[in-house]
């Protein structure tokens, strides 16, 4: 840690910790609890510059970040039967909808987009952790299929940001069909030889990590990402067991050989640039 | 949440308790030896039919979680019976190449109606020791890899797939995560939705989320009257959105995880109805039930090449929750 970080910073913060610094100059890091310029953290997409921590992204800055610049456009989602279990808990599910498209000026808990990544057309999936959580209901597994028809009709391929607790609790076994359905979408994309990649972010858990989201000809996952399938207080409760340090982080699916790698945010998009190259080498760049 | 009395120590659940009694008394009855034996007779037949009526009445307006309760009935017939009572021939068949055998998992080939199939089934054993031998029905991946490997095996040879799904859901455990838990049901589900043959899944008791759709992706799906088939466990649902895990029942009606419901929502094809009183009360008549269901289900799939099966399967499940 340098001389500006250990002092300089933390003197600012007791210097503005009241109300002099507006909530969006300066955000504080989660992990190292380090005081960030936000001008350098959107420069940095949202990594910690001091601790190397990934934070959460939104489903649309993922797109900006992956795609060549100004190359994107994203498509309309596929309408969807809206509540058919007219679910409540303390909550009805339409006011939660509701709430969160106010949050996230999303339609549901994902985004699709088509474009170049490094010159080269591909469809682009990205979630979103602040849409309920992620949670995948028929929404979000129709929004995958149709990014599936897109990538075989362009010809393209498919890459899926997952960032997801799981199935939609409000849509029931509905939701739960929404595995084989997108496994289907894969399926699609593979039939039709193009190449299927998946990022794994924090946190990627339940019926996401069962269905699409383990199929990927290559899969990435971020630093210290959460993925798995079961939530850690739930086989806690089973096991009766400690957790191991680490348990289902990007870096203990590596090391078991779930994953392909782990790869920095700052680093994806050559990765995926230079993968998609290994594996259509032949394709030529569409243009600009 | 059971209480043993009446005939041969049959297990009931609180809501039966009206029935319970009614019965145990009907056997003390039984067990009198006194002169008046007509009385006796007269009397017994009297409390027979009130019973009856009694268990026509408690089972004809259960709650959903009440479903959930015999669903999980310890009498309940398994997966393994249903084998047992449906499938000749039956040749298990263990293991998944790599790691271990899956006792969670059953799996084998055998002749349904005289004709050559895979079966599968999520077994979670009648009393202590099968539970525990069987992890109560939970499998681990490589349960679920032994069913991908199955059901490509049938693929090659043309035979038709035959489930019996009843889990509480896939082994939430640290190796089981260690191992690819997801990964494993990923392929599985993959694996029915690309098998060139017929495949028919059977929901006997709990449908337990992805470790149930990982042998459910099937042409059709069969539900038996009581049994559930859910995204979570009312207790889980519970928990986490009315942060309070008593509030199962009211989870359990919300999540529409009964057999009808399921129906009405067109995620299973055909509910099977059960003998009064559920599955537990006659397991002959219920193996005889699944049993011309899943026959009357196969059948018109026999004759489909395998680019229509596959292409009609793939439909199914994409037009599930597409707005109508
Ligand atoms: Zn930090």
């Amino acid at each position: 840690m340098s001389w500006l970080t250990e002092f300089v910073r933390p003197k600012i913060r007791t210097l503005f910790a009241r109300r002099e610094v507006p909530d969006n100059l300066w955000h504080q890091c989660p992990a190292c609890q380090q005081m960030i310029f936000a001008t350098d953290l959107a420069a940095n997409l949202k990594v910690c510059p001091h601790c190397g921590h990934h934070m959460r992204a939104g489903a649309v800055e993922r797109l900006g970040w992956t795609f060549d610049p100004d190359s994107f456009t994203r498509i309309e989602l596929p309408k969807v039967a809206a509540d058919p279990l007219r679910f409540r808990d303390q909550k009805r599910y339409v006011d939660r909808l509701k709430e969160a498209r106010e949050k996230t000026h999303l339609e549901d808990a994902v985004a699709v987009a088509h474009g170049t990544i490094g010159g080269r057309r591909a469809v682009v999936v990205a979630m979103e952790f602040a849409f309920m959580g992620g949670s995948m209901g028929a929404a979000v597994g129709e929004a995958i299929v149709a990014a599936a028809r897109l990538a075989v009709l362009q010809e393209a391929p498919l890459i899926v940001f997952t960032a997801s607790g799981g199935a939609r609790m409000q849509e029931g076994a509905l939701s739960l069909m929404q595995m084989p359905k997108t496994v289907l979408a894969v399926r699609l994309v593979k039939q039709a030889g193009l190449p299927f990649l998946t990022v794994l972010t924090d946190p990627t858990t339940g019926g996401v990590t069962a269905s699409f989201a383990m199929l990927g000809d290559v899969q990435i996952a971020e630093p210290g990402a959460l993925i798995g399938f079961a939530g850690a207080r739930v086989i806690e409760q089973t096991v009766h067991e400690k957790l191991p340090e680490g348990f289902q982080r990007a870096e203990y699916l590596a090391a078991h050989g779930i994953i392909d790698m782990v790869v920095k945010r700052t680093e994806l998009r050559e990765t995926l640039v230079r993968i998609l190259g290994l594996l259509q080498p032949g394709e030529i760049p569409a243009a600009a | 949440m059971c209480g043993k009395a009446g005939p041969a120590m049959r297990q009931f659940l609180d809501f039966e308790k009206p029935v319970a009694e009614l019965e145990s008394k009907i056997e003390e009855l039984r067990h009198m030896t006194e002169p008046g034996g007509i009385n006796i007779a007269e009397e017994v037949g009297r409390l027979t039919e009130k019973a009856e009526r009694q268990l026509r009445a408690t089972y004809a307006r259960l709650t959903p979680w009440q479903k959930v309760q015999v669903a999980r009935h310890p009498d309940r017939p398994r997966a393994g019976a249903f084998i047992a009572a449906l499938i000749t021939d039956f040749t298990p068949l263990a293991g998944d190449r790599a790691f271990a055998d899956d006792t969670a998992l059953l799996g084998g080939m055998g002749r349904f109606q005289g004709r050559p199939v895979m079966v599968l089934g999520t077994e979670r054993g009648s009393d202590t020791e099968s539970r525990v031998r069987h992890n109560f029905g939970m499998a681990r991946p490589e349960g679920y890899r032994k069913a991908r490997r199955l059901i490509e095996l049938a693929g090659r040879f043309a035979l038709p797939v035959l489930s019996f799904v009843d889990t509480p859901g896939a082994f939430p455990g640290i190796d089981a995560e260690a191992r690819g838990q997801a990964e494993a049901i990923a392929r599985a589900i993959e694996a029915c939705l690309s098998a060139p043959v017929p495949v028919v899944a059977t929901i006997i008791g709990e449908g337990g989320s992805g470790g149930a759709i990982a042998l459910a992706a099937g042409d059709r799906v069969l539900m038996l009257e009581h049994a559930v088939y859910s995204v979570i466990s009312p207790e889980g649902c519970a928990s986490i959105l009315w942060r309070d895990a008593a509030a199962a029942p009211a989870a359990a009606e919300a999540l529409r995880l009964t057999a009808d419901d399921l129906h009405r929502l067109h995620l299973v094809d055909q509910v099977i109805g059960e003998p009064l009183g559920g599955a537990q009360r006659d397991p002959e008549a219920t193996f005889r039930a699944v049993g011309e269901a899943i026959g009357a289900a196969l059948d018109p799939l026999l004759g489909l090449d395998p680019a229509t099966l596959l292409a009609r399967r793939a439909e199914k499940f994409l037009e599930m929750g597409r707005a109508v």
